[in-house]
């Protein structure tokens, strides 16, 4: 019980971070409007239901990328990671604590994003909405964990993408097909399956991204 | 003056000697199988009815495909006895792996594209699941590259390269289901790379290839393992003289 | 508490502590000292668990919890205020009577009148006093400190000596720093690090 106190208690200072410094969410925000912008001059003219389900999932996705790759910047720049990692908590916590708050931003990006292109483009269904909460769960579980090990590095925020696209595929699959299939239950399951999979895996090896 | 029986010497760690099969045999073992293999593939195979001469590529693309998939499971049974063991030599080890691993996929790619366009007149075929996981794969351990190369030599650099050597396996089935998955909403299937139908010299000939493409990925394997070590140990040589 | 043997450390091509030996026990105050470049930052580190060493061993008779560092960076959130710091420390270490506690530490390194600002808004002296409140707040039994004194000022410093004075004998120390003379009344041992 106490680890999740401890996961409470990061994720609390992380959220109060992001409220304090107010440049993340305000830029995913913007972010997601441009790039719907840009889609409909970059798509013929009346596009298919189908190829905007996939372009929102390709803005998703980046405007995701956006806020992941500002999620451990205050334990990089201010070296706060060491004062963390001193501490008798688990490491996973630390992994688990950043992935909520992230996954609050993102959810909160997505609250505005998806009326949106629902007025641009075309309406959503039910379908779509529940595989953005899955895949929304998948992304913040792996890009949360490669964002720290993006940011020991020297490359840092050019690393990121590169290290998250490969890994990002099986969600898009997943919750394009959700979104567009006449049976989207298969695909749900899916983002189920490789939530509770990549879950399991960074929860078990965040440890060994923190130490040195 | 530095003698092997010296101080300084006794701080070089060595380099190992285990019950291991000698390079050269090894070296030799490979040529006679590869030349074996081509020599099946070549004038004993029997021609395929429907694909005529084009399909023997398939004996070295399958082939080089396990291989890849060989390499990429050692990358990750070493990163794990690296993450278990804290031992420097099983970092390396895997990085030999992943980095075998990435020559074999590439080598995947090429012949698979080349029988796409001796086959359907196209150098690319979305429709093959083999080709694009392993497009998915090479992308996934080009970027273990990038990750290697931005870090400095050190416990942080074999961590988080054995992590992700780690992540990769356990990508390979999520991605092939997820591959699977994408055909009914991508497109139908049209083209497909059907492999021959096993019995009699396909079968030996096949075996052949796959015996032979894993002897040899072993031997570069062992080669390039090899020179690595050398040069951590040229490296230590110099410091104990400096 | 601490043995060290035949320590080294590389970061990439760089050797930057070799062979080093020590013996810190229980109550005992070891002294580092050296130039720039030393390796005094990253033995400490080594001592702490923040770092694993290359070469040698390391053994430690203390758990993760009962450790306290201070390094060059006060490792406090700038966006965050004092008191929130040392709230969100404080939960971590499972601190018990985690408010008294926190009051009594800010009181004590005259942080209590602002401890509702933004560490950013601080002057460097006054981080250090709050780094050193973090350092404390869980009454650790080995404090590794690194240049502790660097980034005081001087209501800092003699705030320290006298938190020095009053631990000294009761918790170990090991400290790094570029003034050893100030520390000679307390030091049990000393450790020169060559370049």
């Amino acid at each position: 019980m106490s680890y999740f106190r401890d996961v409470g208690a990061l994720a609390r200072k992380d959220l109060l971070l992001e409220l304090r410094a107010r440049d993340t969410l305000p830029a995913m925000l913007l972010f997601v409007a441009s790039v719907f912008v840009v889609f409909h001059f970059a798509l013929p003219a009346s596009p298919s239901r189908l190829a905007t389900i996939g372009l929102l999932w390709v803005a998703i996705l980046f405007t995701a990328l956006l806020g992941l790759g500002r999620a451990f910047v205050p334990e990089r720049e201010q070296r706060t990671m060491d004062g963390l990692v001193l501490t008798p908590c688990d490491r996973s916590a630390i992994w688990l604590a950043k992935s909520l708050a992230t996954l609050a931003f993102l959810a909160a990006a997505e609250v505005v994003a998806l009326p949106l292109y629902a007025v641009f483009f075309h309406p959503i269904g039910g379908a779509t909405v529940a595989a953005v909460v899955l895949a929304d769960i998948g992304i913040c579980a792996v890009g949360t964990f490669l964002g720290a090990m993006a940011v020991a590095t020297r490359a840092r925020d050019l690393l990121l993408p590169l290290l998250f696209l490969p890994l990002a595929i099986p969600i898009v699959v997943g919750a394009v097909g959700a979104s567009v299939a006449a049976s989207p239950a298969r695909y749900l399951g899916f983002l189920v399956l490789y939530d509770a999979l990549f879950a399991v895996v960074c929860w078990a090896s965040f440890e060994y991204v923190v130490a040195e | 003056m530095w003698s092997p029986s010296s101080p300084a010497a006794a701080t070089i760690p060595d380099v190992g000697r285990t019950a291991r099969i000698p390079l050269p045999a090894l070296a030799a073992a490979s040529l006679v199988l590869v030349t074996t293999a081509l020599v099946l593939v070549f004038f004993v195979a029997p021609t395929d009815a429907n694909q005529g001469f084009s399909q023997r590529i398939f004996y070295f693309h399958v082939s080089i495909a396990i291989t890849a998939y060989a390499c990429f499971a050692g990358a990750a049974w070493k990163a794990f006895r690296y993450l278990s063991k804290r031992d420097p030599r099983a970092d390396l080890e895997s990085y030999v792996c992943v980095h075998q691993g990435v020559i074999f996929g590439t080598l995947v790619l090429l012949t698979g594209s080349i029988w796409a366009k001796i086959s359907w007149g196209r150098w690319w075929l979305w429709s093959s699941d083999q080709l694009v996981l392993f497009l998915v794969l090479f992308l996934f351990y080009c970027a273990y590259f990038m990750l290697r190369f931005s870090l400095d030599p050190g416990p942080q650099r074999a961590n988080l390269s054995a992590v992700y050597a780690l992540f990769g396996v356990v990508l390979i089935p999520v991605s092939f289901a997820a591959i699977r998955l994408a055909k009914d909403i991508i497109h139908p299937v049209v083209f497909t790379l059907h492999g021959p139908n096993f019995g009699g010299w396909i079968l030996v000939t096949y075996c052949v290839a796959q015996v032979a493409m894993l002897i040899l990925a072993y031997t570069l394997y062992r080669v390039e393992l090899a020179g690595k070590l050398l040069d951590g140990r040229l490296r230590e040589l110099s410091e104990v003289l400096a | 508490m601490l043995i060290a043997r035949r320590l080294g450390r590389r970061y990439g091509e760089k050797r930057v502590l070799r062979g080093i030996n020590l013996e810190l026990p229980s109550g005992g105050f070891l002294v580092v000292t050296g130039a720039n470049g030393s390796g005094k930052t990253t033995l400490l580190r080594i001592c702490a668990g923040l770092a694993q060493p290359t070469e040698g061993t390391i053994e430690r008779s203390v758990l993760r919890a009962q450790v306290g560092y201070l390094g060059h960076e006060p490792l406090v959130y700038r966006e965050l205020t004092a008191f929130e710091n040392l709230e969100l420390y404080g939960r971590l270490y499972r601190v018990a009577e985690r408010g008294e506690r926190i009051g009594m530490l800010l009181e004590r390194f005259g942080l209590w009148d602002v401890r509702h600002e933004r560490v950013a808004s601080y002057s460097r002296g006054m981080t250090q006093r709050l780094a050193l409140c973090r350092v404390l707040l869980h009454e650790p039994e080995l404090l590794v400190l690194d240049e502790p004194y660097s980034a005081l000022d001087e209501a800092g410093a003699e705030l320290l000596d006298a938190q020095l004075a009053e631990l000294r004998g009761e918790r170990t120390f090991l400290l790094a720093t570029h003034e050893p003379a100030r520390l000679e009344p307390f030091a049990t041992g000393r450790l020169a690090l060559a370049a």
